[in-house]
């Protein structure tokens, strides 16, 4: 089959080329970075999903499956920008999918799409709103992209659209928001809160990017793997040191002594959990993940040790 | 573990005997853990057995598995009943079982009282957590009295105050047996006479309950359960209140049957034969 794979120079994305190919797909690549090692076989695009020459790929390849993963999800990245990469790519990457005969697209979203709050249950369903928008509004642009994705299973009926919600990852790559914040030696928390975090080894989520593009569930998936553990555990586990710190003192420390500038509204998040129900997805695509949550912490140990200093 | 709190050996058995699906962490995938559950469970079995030396009856009404629901009162003194019950269901059963309590929702704001109700299993009062446990075939814990009854002061430690529906609507709907339970004692182990509500509001609670010594230092009363035989109402949970709330008339009653009983054998007259564990 002829996949396309907007945002594909990730490290996450290198491990899906990989394996696409490992499954007899073609696979090529539109990424505005350059693809740095990229497996022998893919076809890179050094361009922006949003610019003309990105249509051009779509005209000429004529993709079967679009993996959309070019969404940008860090913070410190401004938010003006991040508005116009993440809606303006997303509503292109379904308008050309629609033009030029795409049968299946796959929209990777983010757990966080539900928000963390004090009163937001364990254990989210697909059909719940996004709640976290009053106190995070920085991530209101990727839960604006993950609607309008939704929004492609009516406007689009000419092809599938799988709309993934996928939880935290942890691996070997070092890839993604969880594994960012525990890059340090020590790692700072909220005094008096210790949430549960939900997330899945890299191999699992090319697992299930791969199930996705063979059963084509239409809807919109949460995906998850192993049960979610206690942040403090997952500090201990990758052999980092939990730091607790009051929030008061906290919050005055963004930006500060080392700390990334964040919206205090991220603080939610390492205060409350978001933790998703997988079953709909398991049910629609018979996934069943291979790494345990203690395998998915070690992995990421042995990749990332303690650093010394 | 870095916990080092003392974990009683009795507890440590029972910790193992729980059927629940803890991961090789001790962790299940609510976040309840048998880190804290052993020293709380520790702590509680001090309180259950040797400080109130609470007294259960009818105990063999509560299914050993599957999903369940206690639905009981307040009997004022803040939350120790609900303390107790669960240490009850905890020392008592065999194989023993985890009753989980639905918290306030205020509690989650609070540093460390959030990290520790949610770790033993108490989650956050939501209608989602209910149906969600009772479809994991797990034991919910349900006072329908909500926060008017924690706060009961000592004169009305006896009385029943107004029952939410929900509790009633949420068994219909999931299939899922109630078991009525009375708790006797909590008021005198707690004697409020007066409930601070700005000076709560300071702390971020809703109120701080006042004693005649001021704090609610509980004193080693006469704590006592009893456990009717269960109730099951048929239905899907979406009849009209008319319905409902003649379930929940019935399940107040039962309950107010038991503490009559209770107060009856307390006082030292013969238990009648409504009293021992009831027909539902």
């Amino acid at each position: 089959m002829r996949v396309l794979v907007p945002g594909l120079s990730g490290r996450l994305g290198k491990m899906l080329a990989e394996r696409l190919l490992e499954l007899g797909h073609d696979v090529i690549g539109i990424d505005r970075r350059p693809f740095r090692d990229a497996p022998a076989g893919v076809e890179m695009h050094e361009v922006d999903i949003r610019k003309r020459a990105a249509e051009d790929v779509f005209r000429k390849f004529r993709p079967q499956a679009v993996i959309h993963m070019a969404t940008v999800t860090h913070l410190v990245v401004q938010s003006e920008d991040r508005y116009r990469i993440n809606l303006g790519g997303t509503r292109a990457v379904f308008e050309h999918s629609h033009t030029y005969g795409a049968e299946h697209v796959v929209f990777v979203g983010r757990h966080t799409y539900y928000g963390a709050a004090a009163d937001s249950p364990l254990f989210h369903n697909e059909d719940e709103p996004p709640m976290g928008l009053a106190s995070f509004p920085e991530l209101a642009d990727l839960v604006a992209a993950d609607l309008y994705a939704g929004s492609a299973l009516w406007r689009y009926p000419s092809f599938t659209t799988s709309v993934l919600r996928m939880v935290y990852t942890l691996g070997p790559t070092g890839h993604g928001t969880l594994a960012t914040f525990l890059r340090g030696k020590r790692v700072p928390t909220l005094l008096g809160f210790d949430p549960l975090f939900h997330f899945m080894h890299e191999k699992d989520v090319v697992n299930a990017l791969c199930t996705t593009l063979d059963k084509r569930p239409r809807g919109v998936f949460n995906v998850a793997g192993p049960q979610p553990v206690p942040l403090s555990m997952v500090i201990r586990e990758t052999g980092r040191t939990n730091v607790p710190i009051p929030e008061m003192i906290f919050s005055m420390m963004l930006g500060r002594l080392g700390l990334p500038k964040l919206p205090t509204g991220a603080l939610e998040h390492i205060k409350y959990p978001v933790t998703v129900d997988g079953s709909a997805f398991k049910k629609a695509t018979g996934f069943v993940h291979e790494i345990d949550e203690k395998g998915a912490m070690r992995a990421y140990r042995d990749a990332f040790p303690r650093p010394t200093h | 573990m870095r916990f080092s709190l003392p974990v009683d050996p009795e507890v440590r058995e029972r910790l193992e005997q729980l059927e629940i699906p803890f991961n090789s962490y001790g962790v299940d995938p609510y976040g309840i853990s048998k880190a804290y559950l052993g020293p709380s469970f520790t702590a509680l079995r001090f309180f259950f057995k040797h400080y109130f030396s609470v007294e259960s009856h009818g105990i063999e009404n509560v299914p050993a598995r599957g999903r369940v629901m206690l639905v009981g009162n307040h009997s004022g003194g803040v939350a120790l009943d609900g303390a107790m019950v669960v240490a009850s269901q905890f020392l008592e059963m065999n194989p023993p079982r985890l009753a989980q309590g639905m918290a306030e929702k205020f509690l989650n704001k609070v540093p460390f009282a959030s990290q520790l109700t949610n770790r033993c299993g108490h989650l956050t009062g939501l209608p989602e957590h209910a149906e969600r446990l009772l479809a994991d075939e797990r034991m919910l814990m349900v006072f329908p009295e909500g926060a008017r009854g924690t706060a009961k002061l000592f004169k009305e430690r006896y009385s029943l105050v107004h029952f939410g529906t929900g509790f009633v609507r949420l068994a219909m709907k999931m299939k899922t047996p109630i078991v009525p339970f009375a708790f006797l004692g909590g008021g005198e182990a707690i004697p409020t006479i007066s409930n601070a509500v700005s000076i709560g509001k300071l702390f971020g609670v809703p109120y701080i309950p006042v004693t005649p010594w001021l704090f609610a230092v509980p004193i080693p009363a006469k704590l006592e359960v009893y456990y009717s035989k269960p109730m099951v109402f048929e239905g899907t949970g979406s009849e009209e209140d008319e319905v409902v709330n003649a379930h929940v008339e019935k399940v107040k009653e039962r309950i107010a049957e038991l503490i009559d009983a209770g107060r009856r054998r307390r006082r030292g007259e013969p238990a009648r034969d409504a009293d021992r564990g009831g027909a539902a």
